[in-house]
C-alpha cells in the first residue's frame, strides 16, 4: 500500500515537450512510472518519448484516462495550467514548477480546491511511491521501499531523510515534498492523515522549516488524531530574523513561526523530534524499535 | 523587492490613495527647492531607508522654516541611519523626502498582505496607529480588525463596513471616505502583485481626510517579470552586494557571523547543516544554496564570496544530488581551486546522482585540503573540527 499514487496511477506531463519535462518524465518512465501522454499546446498529433502529445488537458483526459498530472510549465503560466488540470477533471496535480506568483497561486488553489482537485506544491520534489511510481524530480535510487511515510517542504531534507531511513534498515512508503511557496497544496495535517489510513505505514516522518504556521497546526492534528509515531525536524533553528522591512505578515496568527514555537508545540504533541537533520535516521529507529 | 517610502506613495497616488503632497530630494539645495515648491508652512524632511523605525532613529524630523528644511536635510543626508530593523551597522542616507507638514487628528493604522492560513489577502486595521504593530498584537489583540478578501469576488461593501465599525468611525462621510481609502489600497495590493502593504499611521486630519503618512510596499518576486514599472523601482544601493553578486549566478547567500562556510543545495538542507553544525559547537558563517542547476561555474563564484569573508575558517560543502548531479560539484570545487586561493580546509559530502563519480574526480585530484566525509554528521563534525584547529 501506500498513499496517493501507485504503479497503476496514470499520469500525463504539462509542459512534456520543454527541457525540464523532457528529462524527468524520462527519468520517471524510467522508474516505472505509467506515463500515457503529455501535454504542449500546439504540439498536439505528435509523439514525445514514444507517449502521445495533446493540446489540452482535456483532450488528454479523454483520450489516457489519466488521473494524475506533474506539471513543468513554466512559472508564469502555472496558474493557467493548473486551473486547466482541474477544469479537465484531474483528480491530484503535482506543480513541480519553482518561481510561480504567489497571486496565480492562490487563484489556482482556489480553482483546483472548488473543482475537487488535489495539487501538491508548487516549488517541490513531487511524489514518490517507492519501487512503484515517482511523480517529480527526486533521485528514485534512495527511496527503498518500506514502512515510513515522509512529508517535507524542503526537496534535498527529503533525500536526505528518505537516505538515512533506509541506511537504518527501513525503507519509504510514500515521500511527499509539499513545497515551501506562502500557498500551498496538501499539507501536513491532510497527509499525516493519509499516512495514518495507510496500513502499511509505521511510522511518519514530518520534516519542516521556519515561517507560516502548519507545523504548528499540524502539531495540534497530531495530538488529535495520529497515533503512529512521528519524527520531525524543523530546519532553520540558527537562521537570521528575516530581512524584511516590515513583520506584517507575521503576526496573522499571532506568530512569529521560528523553529523554537515549533519544535516545541510538536514535542508536546507526542512527536520525537530531532535537533540536526543528522539524526533523523536514528530517531526513526528508536521511534519504530 | 522592496521600495521607498517615496515610491510607494508615488503607486498610492496613481490609484487615489490620499498622502501628503511631496517630493524625493537627492541634495540640500534640491531639498529646499522642493519645500520652496511646496510652499509650507511646516515641513517633514524625511530619511528615505528600506527599514522601518526611521523617526526614532533620528531620519524624520519637522522643519518650520526654510532654513530649517536646509539644515535638517544637511544633517540627515549623509547620515548612517541605525533602527531596530537595519542592524547595528545602519543604513546610509542617500534620499530624502520632503513633504507637506499635516494637521493629525488620529493616527490610525492600515495593512494588506496574504493571509496564508486562510490563503486571500487580509486587511488590518487598528486605531492603535503610530505604534508597533507586533507590539499591538502581542499586548492587545482585540484591537487589530482582521477582513479577509477572497479574489474571485473581491472588495465588497461588508469589508468596509467590518473595517470602519470596527475602527469606531461613526461620521457617515469619514466612514465613506475610509471605505474607498481601504478598497484602493486592495485594489493596487493584487494589481501589482504586492507581497505587502503597511500604511503606520494612516492619519485622520482635522478636516476630517485620512492620509497616508508612511508607506511600505514589498512585492512578490516571482512577479516582477509582470510589472516592468515596479521593477524599475529597485534600489540596488539597498541590497547587501555580495547577496547580489551571488543571486546573478543563481545563488542565494546571506552572510551571518561565524566561522564555517557552507555550500549546499536546497534551502531547507542548507538550514540543516547550519543547524547541524551549530548543534555540534561551530557557528556558520552562511546561508548559501547552490540552486538546483549548479555547475562549475557557479560553485567556484560560491568559493569566492564565501571566502570574502575573513572570519571563515573552514568550508562545509555538503551537497544531496537530485537535479544537482554530484559529479558537476566536484569539478566545481577543482575549478574553484584554481581559480580562487581556497586557503582554508574543504569538508566536502557528496551523495545522491552521480556521487561515485564525484568521489573518484576529487580522489584523483588529491588536493591538500580538501577532506571527504561520509555524510551529513560527519561532515558537519569534521568542519567544526576543522575551524577550531585552524
Amino acid at each position: 500500500m501506500s498513499i496517493l499514487i501507485n504503479k497503476d496511477t496514470k499520469v500525463i506531463v504539462q509542459g512534456f515537450t520543454g527541457g525540464e519535462g523532457t528529462f524527468h518524465a524520462e527519468q520517471c518512465m524510467a522508474y516505472g512510472t505509467n506515463i500515457v501522454g503529455g501535454v504542449t499546446p500546439g504540439k498536439g498529433g505528435q509523439e514525445h518519448l514514444g507517449k502521445p502529445v495533446f493540446n489540452t488537458v482535456k483532450e488528454a483526459v479523454q483520450a489516457t484516462g489519466a488521473t494524475v498530472s506533474m506539471v513543468f510549465v513554466p512559472p508564469a503560466f502555472v496558474g493557467d495550467a493548473v486551473m486547466e488540470a482541474a477544469a479537465a477533471g484531474i483528480e491530484l496535480a503535482v506543480i513541480i514548477t519553482e518561481g510561480a506568483p504567489v497571486r496565480d497561486m492562490q487563484a489556482a488553489k482556489a480553482c483546483a480546491v472548488k473543482n475537487g482537485m488535489m495539487t501538491i506544491g508548487p516549488n517541490c520534489p513531487g511524489i514518490i511511491t517507492a519501487d512503484e511510481c515517482k511523480i517529480g524530480i527526486m533521485p528514485g535510487s534512495i527511496f527503498k521501499k518500506g514502512n515510513v511515510g515522509l512529508i517535507s517542504k524542503s526537496g534535498t531534507l527529503t533525500y536526505e531523510g528518505a537516505n538515512q531511513v533506509c541506511n537504518e534498515g527501513y525503507g519509504i512508503t510514500t515521500a511527499v515534498g509539499i513545497g515551501g511557496d506562502p500557498i500551498i497544496g496538501l499539507s501536513y495535517k491532510q497527509l499525516l492523515q493519509m499516512f495514518q489510513d495507510d496500513p502499511e505505514t509505521e511510522a511518519i516522518v514530518m520534516i519542516g522549516e521556519i515561517g507560516g504556521d502548519l507545523e504548528i497546526q499540524a502539531a495540534k492534528f497530531i495530538k488529535e488524531n495520529i497515533t503512529k509515531p512521528v519524527v520531525a525536524f524543523i530546519a532553520g533553528q540558527s537562521a537570521p530574523k528575516g530581512k524584511r522591512m516590515g513583520h506584517a505578515g507575521a503576526i496573522i496568527s499571532g506568530s512569529a513561526g521560528t523553529a523554537k514555537e515549533k519544535m516545541d508545540a510538536l514535542r508536546e504533541a507526542g512527536v520525537e523530534v530531532v535537533v540536526s537533520p543528522a539524526e533523523i535516521g536514528k530517531a526513526v529507529k528508536k521511534v519504530l524499535s | 523587492m522592496n521600495i521607498h517610502e517615496y515610491q510607494a506613495k508615488q503607486i498610492f497616488q496613481k490609484y487615489g490613495v490620499p498622502t501628503p503632497k511631496g517630493i524625493i530630494a537627492h541634495s540640500v539645495e534640491e531639498a529646499v527647492e522642493n519645500a520652496k515648491e511646496l510652499g509650507g508652512p511646516i515641513w517633514v524632511v524625511k530619511a528615505q531607508i528600506h527599514a522601518g523605525g526611521r523617526g526614532l532613529g533620528g531620519g524624520v524630523k519637522l522643519a518650520k522654516s526654510l532654513d530649517e528644511v536646509r539644515e535638517l536635510a544637511d544633517e540627515i543626508l549623509g547620515m548612517t541611519l541605525v533602527t531596530h530593523q537595519t542592524g547595528p551597522e545602519g543604513k546610509l542616507v542617500q534620499k530624502v523626502y520632503i513633504e507637506d507638514g499635516a494637521d493629525i487628528k488620529d493616527e490610525l493604522y492600515l495593512s494588506v498582505v496574504l493571509d496564508r492560513a486562510a490563503e486571500m489577502p487580509i486587511i488590518m486595521a487598528s486605531t492603535e496607529g503610530g505604534m508597533d504593530i507586533e507590539t499591538v498584537a502581542e499586548k492587545t489583540p482585540e484591537k487589530i480588525i482582521k477582513v479577509a478578501v477572497d479574489p474571485a469576488f473581491g472588495f465588497q461593501g461588508y469589508h468596509g463596513r467590518e473595517l470602519v465599525f470596527g475602527l469606531g468611525i461613526t461620521d457617515k462621510a469619514e466612514q465613506k471616505k475610509m471605505i474607498d481609502f481601504a478598497k484602493k489600497l486592495y485594489t493596487l495590493y493584487m494589481e501589482n502583485d504586492a507581497e505587502m502593504i503597511e500604511i503606520n499611521p494612516l492619519i485622520k486630519t482635522g478636516s476630517g481626510d485620512f492620509l497616508a503618512l508612511d508607506g511600505k510596499m514589498g512585492f512578490d518576486d516571482s512577479a516582477l517579470g509582470r510589472h516592468p514599472d515596479i521593477e524599475a523601482m529597485r534600489d540596488i544601493t539597498e541590497e547587501d552586494p555580495d547577496e547580489r553578486e551571488a543571486a546573478q549566478y543563481g545563488l542565494s547567500y546571506i552572510a551571518l557571523d561565524g566561522e564555517i562556510g557552507c555550500m549546499v543545495n536546497g534551502a531547507g538542507l542548507a538550514m540543516g547543516t547550519m543547524d547541524t553544525i551549530n548543534y555540534m559547537g561551530g557557528t556558520p558563517a552562511n546561508f548559501l544554496d547552490v540552486g538546483g542547476t549548479a555547475n562549475a561555474e557557479t560553485v567556484a563564484k560560491g568559493f569566492e564570496i564565501i571566502l570574502k569573508n575573513p572570519n571563515v575558517k573552514a568550508i562545509f560543502v555538503n551537497i544531496f544530488g537530485g537535479i544537482v548531479r554530484c559529479d558537476r560539484i566536484a569539478n566545481g570545487i577543482l575549478e574553484a581551486t584554481k581559480l580562487v586561493d581556497v586557503n582554508v580546509p574543504v569538508i566536502v559530502r557528496l551523495d545522491g546522482t552521480n556521487a561515485q563519480e564525484a568521489a573518484e574526480i576529487l580522489k584523483n585530484a588529491n588536493i591538500d585540503n580538501v577532506i571527504a566525509a561520509t555524510d551529513l554528521g560527519d561532515g558537519a563534525a569534521k568542519a567544526v573540527a576543522a575551524a577550531k584547529q585552524a
